[in-house]
């Protein structure tokens, strides 16, 4: 690892009024502001003071639902939600050392898009930028688009052989999506623009290149509209939660969300994404693991407790995540994350529970007790996303050495 | 007694890829960095301008088989640009061109929806239809679209677009915290489109945005652009920004619009527009020309006559005459992703036109291009340029302009210091902006609705 010691990496996943379904309920929500732009900058601006690594913004192509495979008729959680790479470049402007990573759905958009996205989210943030790619099994999401028909398939369903060739499909193309838009951010070598007065160049197209990916699902010619991003490559990262997505997260990306319960899943997964990337030839290559966690956090444990069931009580069921939950103290959340970081976890990706109270007590109750542990910066030192995860900026594919 | 004097519009269109843009001048800076997109918005919105405009390109250009190297090659992602400056910008109008060939409508229309929101209400949308296979090699769709086809799918586009926007009415969000009603109605955002271009349906999850849905721009002129613009759009991008034809092509458009039950003020015909400003009308001129001169290199010359041409023509002299050989016959194959090529109907005649001018007026090939490709649209003191702006709008040739600058990011400073305070004194322009919204900079009232959208019984 080329960063320093001890240290973690810490992340926070934004969505709505927090992870909770009934979260928007409580007191210091903000639910009639959740599609401002306000309330966004709110957010990050507060993530940047806690000195987090980066803030993920969650996206779907469907509306939020309480089912995996459909919309549902619910009335009494929130609905609706802003594109995420927008809502990024919306608060970029406004920050200037926090990372920005918004989700986008591969399944159904195109990849020369997403690449000059993200690659543009990268200028507007001077070097902040990365994506997390999703999948979409869901067939309703499928129906907003009309070009391809997925079948419906329960949780229970899963190991079925059919259910297990669509999941393989939609995760081997997102490896193809994912190559053709690192592909294109290759494409333009660093120093194309010349802008040469004496020949009339503004471009040397020696240093410009198509990237002609052919794939099952889809090809693109290449090179993008535009140029390479300030960090060359902009941080692409995956949530995953089995062995086909490991694979992804392993051959693909730079950052994978894990969901471990304990110490000992937390070894076993590691070592599956490890030697993953070894099968893929990126043995060399730093992939950071974090953990996911959905947390409630109070000054006391038993406070913290009362704050979830009185949540799941106006929810109306005990809310489940896919996730494994933390409820208690900022302390005791120090304790678990450098045990799992002993385990082998570079750091943690938490979802708030609640906006803005558990976002607070991540940024002004966790992060001191951290930098009180020398486990956590105590400023920033690096300007670019890559900086602070400590990955250097990577040589281009196309460039002739 | 003479009509009220009517209110200019004014908008800034950030240089593009093509060789008005002049990027060899020492001023010229980054047409890709967030600070010069930020520079030209502010100076915009100091203005007090309708809107900053951006074109989209999907496909770098090439000619002869080759990346096209004299102009600015490159621009960022549209809709992520347009979002980071409302960050920077409180009111100016943000507005991109996102073509509706190699998009689907469910994403677009989140896309825009977003912008809106994120903007408070200051999303435009530039519908162009697309091009061709040699763009669609980047895109899974792939493929080329004849030209009816490719209009029907605009109007479709535009139609589901629209159905997409109008799925949420705007009051189901109520956000109750003591009932634990988040929405009044469970199918909030539901729709369904069946169409030859989209069967398509679901539930929108963009709810409705400030403006309702973006101000729709405009910008064929061809038949059927033209009845596009006035069944659907809110403004058209003319490229008549003279007297007589602007007054033809204003009063054609605007005679389309009753038969939409649509009446004179909900269309905006906006010209685009260059300028070059001088102390006096005679500085102007000649910086006018200077102007020319940068960006029609003689390379630059070569390659278009070349696009007429259809055939290489890198032996010839930009000083010397024009060729005497035709064009090429049959499809364009030298020059592909750019829009020029399909100015001219009949090369053959063209040619035969451009040849006969350079032998009466003595002109060599950089010069009949420097004659041929337009000329600066506004060329004088900020007085003269000023009245001739008015001139042309009270005389209903326009409703207003979208200034091109030529220089990347200052270009439009100077036009902001002196050019629009003389409109201020004169009272044909704003000098506060009176709403919050495009809609309400531009004089539009709320949106229609496409229709009664569906609202699924339960």
């Amino acid at each position: 690892m080329s960063d320093s010691g001890s240290s973690l990496h810490l992340a926070v996943a934004l969505d709505g009024a927090g992870w909770h379904p009934a979260a928007w309920r409580e007191p210091g929500a903000r639910p009639t502001e959740l599609l401002t732009p306000r309330y966004w900058s709110d957010l990050v601006i507060e993530a940047e003071r806690g000195l987090l690594d980066f803030v993920t913004i969650d996206d779907s192509l469907g509306l939020q639902s309480s089912s995996r495979t459909e919309s549902d008729r619910r009335t009494d959680q929130v609905r609706g939600r802003l594109d995420a790479v927008l809502v990024a470049a919306r608060v970029a402007p406004l920050t200037s050392h926090i990372g920005l990573v918004p989700t986008v759905v591969v399944t159904h958009t195109e990849p020369f898009h997403i690449a000059k996205a993200i690659a543009t989210l990268d200028y507007v943030s001077s070097g902040r930028a990365g994506v997390q790619v999703r999948v979409s099994a869901r067939p309703d999401e499928a129906a907003h688009f009309g070009r391809r028909t997925l079948p419906r398939i329960s949780l229970d369903d899963l190991s079925t052989p059919q259910a297990q060739e669509l999941i393989g499909d939609l995760f081997a193309e997102t490896a193809d999506y994912v190559e053709a838009v690192r592909r294109l951010w290759d494409s333009w070598e660093d120093d194309a623009e010349i802008r040469d007065v004496a020949t009339g160049r503004f471009v040397d197209r020696d240093k410009l290149h198509y990237v002609d990916f052919e794939g099952r699902w889809f090809n693109v010619k290449g090179p993008s509209i535009t140029p390479r991003p300030p960090q060359g490559q902009p941080l692409v990262s995956a949530l995953a939660h089995q062995s086909v997505p490991y694979r992804l997260v392993a051959g693909s990306a730079d950052i994978g969300y894990v969901t471990p319960h304990d110490a000992t899943q937390v070894r076993e997964i590691v070592a599956e994404i490890r030697a993953g990337q070894a099968a893929a030839g990126r043995a060399g290559e730093t992939v950071h693991i974090l953990g996911d966690l959905v947390v409630f956090l109070d000054d006391s444990a038993p406070a913290a407790e009362a704050r979830r069931a009185r949540l799941d009580d106006l929810a109306g069921s005990p809310y489940v995540s896919d996730a494994p939950v933390f409820v208690g103290t900022p302390a005791q959340l120090a304790d678990l994350l450098q045990e799992w970081h002993l385990a082998g976890l570079s750091g943690f990706r938490l979802r708030p529970g609640t906006i803005p109270h558990d976002l607070e007590q991540i940024t002004r109750a966790l992060v001191p007790e951290l930098q009180r542990r020398q486990a956590f910066r105590t400023g920033y030192a690096a300007g670019t996303l890559r900086g602070l995860l400590g990955l250097t900026r990577p040589a281009n594919r196309y460039a002739a050495v | 007694m003479s009509r009220p004097l009517k209110q200019i519009h004014l908008a800034a269109h950030f240089p593009g890829v093509n060789n008005t843009t002049v990027w060899s001048d020492p001023q010229a800076g980054s047409h890709i960095e967030f600070s010069s997109f930020a520079h030209l918005a502010r100076t915009a919105e100091r203005a007090k301008f309708d809107f900053l405009f951006l074109a989209e390109g999907l496909r770098l250009r090439e000619q002869n088989g080759l990346i096209y190297d004299l102009d600015v090659v490159g621009r960022p992602d549209t809709f992520t640009v347009l979002a980071a400056l409302a960050a920077v910008t409180e009111r100016l109008g943000l507005a991109g061109t996102i073509n509706s060939t190699f998009n689907e409508p469910y994403e677009v229309a989140r896309q825009f929806a977003s912008l809106d929101h994120l903007s408070g209400g200051r999303a435009a949308w530039n519908v162009v239809t697309s091009w061709d296979a040699f763009t669609g090699e980047n895109f899974r769709r792939g493929g080329f679209l004849p030209q009816e086809q490719r209009y029907r799918r605009a109007r479709n586009f535009l139609q589901t677009a629209g159905e997409l926007f109008d799925s949420w009415h705007g009051d189901e969000i109520v956000a109750n915290q003591a009932t634990g009603d988040f929405l009044g109605e469970p199918d909030a955002g539901a729709f369904a489109h069946h169409d030859p271009d989209f069967d398509i349906a679901g539930r929108f999850n963009v709810p409705r945005s400030p403006q309702g849905r973006p101000v729709i721009l405009q910008a064929g002129d061809s038949e059927e652009g033209r009845e596009f613009a006035a069944s659907s759009a809110d403004a058209i991008f003319s490229r008549y920004a003279t007297l007589t034809e602007g007054q033809a092509f204003y009063a054609d458009v605007k005679g389309r619009l009753a038969r939409y039950g649509r009446t004179h003020d909900e269309l905006l015909i906006l010209p685009a527009a260059t300028f070059v400003l001088g102390d006096t009308d005679a500085e102007a001129r000649d910086l006018a020309h200077q102007v020319r001169l940068q960006q029609v290199s003689g390379q630059t010359a070569i390659k278009f006559l070349e696009q007429l041409w259809n055939r290489d023509l890198s032996g010839y002299d930009p000083d010397g005459p024009l060729p005497e050989i035709d064009p090429d016959p049959g499809e364009h194959t030298i020059a592909r992703g750019r829009a020029s090529v399909r100015m001219y109907r009949d090369p053959v005649a063209t040619a035969r036109q451009w040849r006969e001018r350079a032998t009466a007026e003595k002109l060599s090939i950089r010069e009949l291009i420097i004659e041929v490709t337009g000329r600066q649209t506004f060329t004088g003191a900020p007085a003269t340029v000023a009245d001739a702006i008015n001139d042309l709008v009270q005389a209903d040739a326009s409703d207003g302009f979208i200034l091109v600058p030529h220089v990347t990011p200052g270009g439009l400073d100077g036009f902001a210091d002196t050019v629009v305070p003389l409109l201020q004194e004169r009272g044909v322009f704003r000098t506060e902006y009176e709403g919050e919204t495009l809609r309400d900079h531009l004089g539009l009232g709320a949106p229609r609705r496409t229709g009664e959208a569906l609202r699924v019984a339960s």
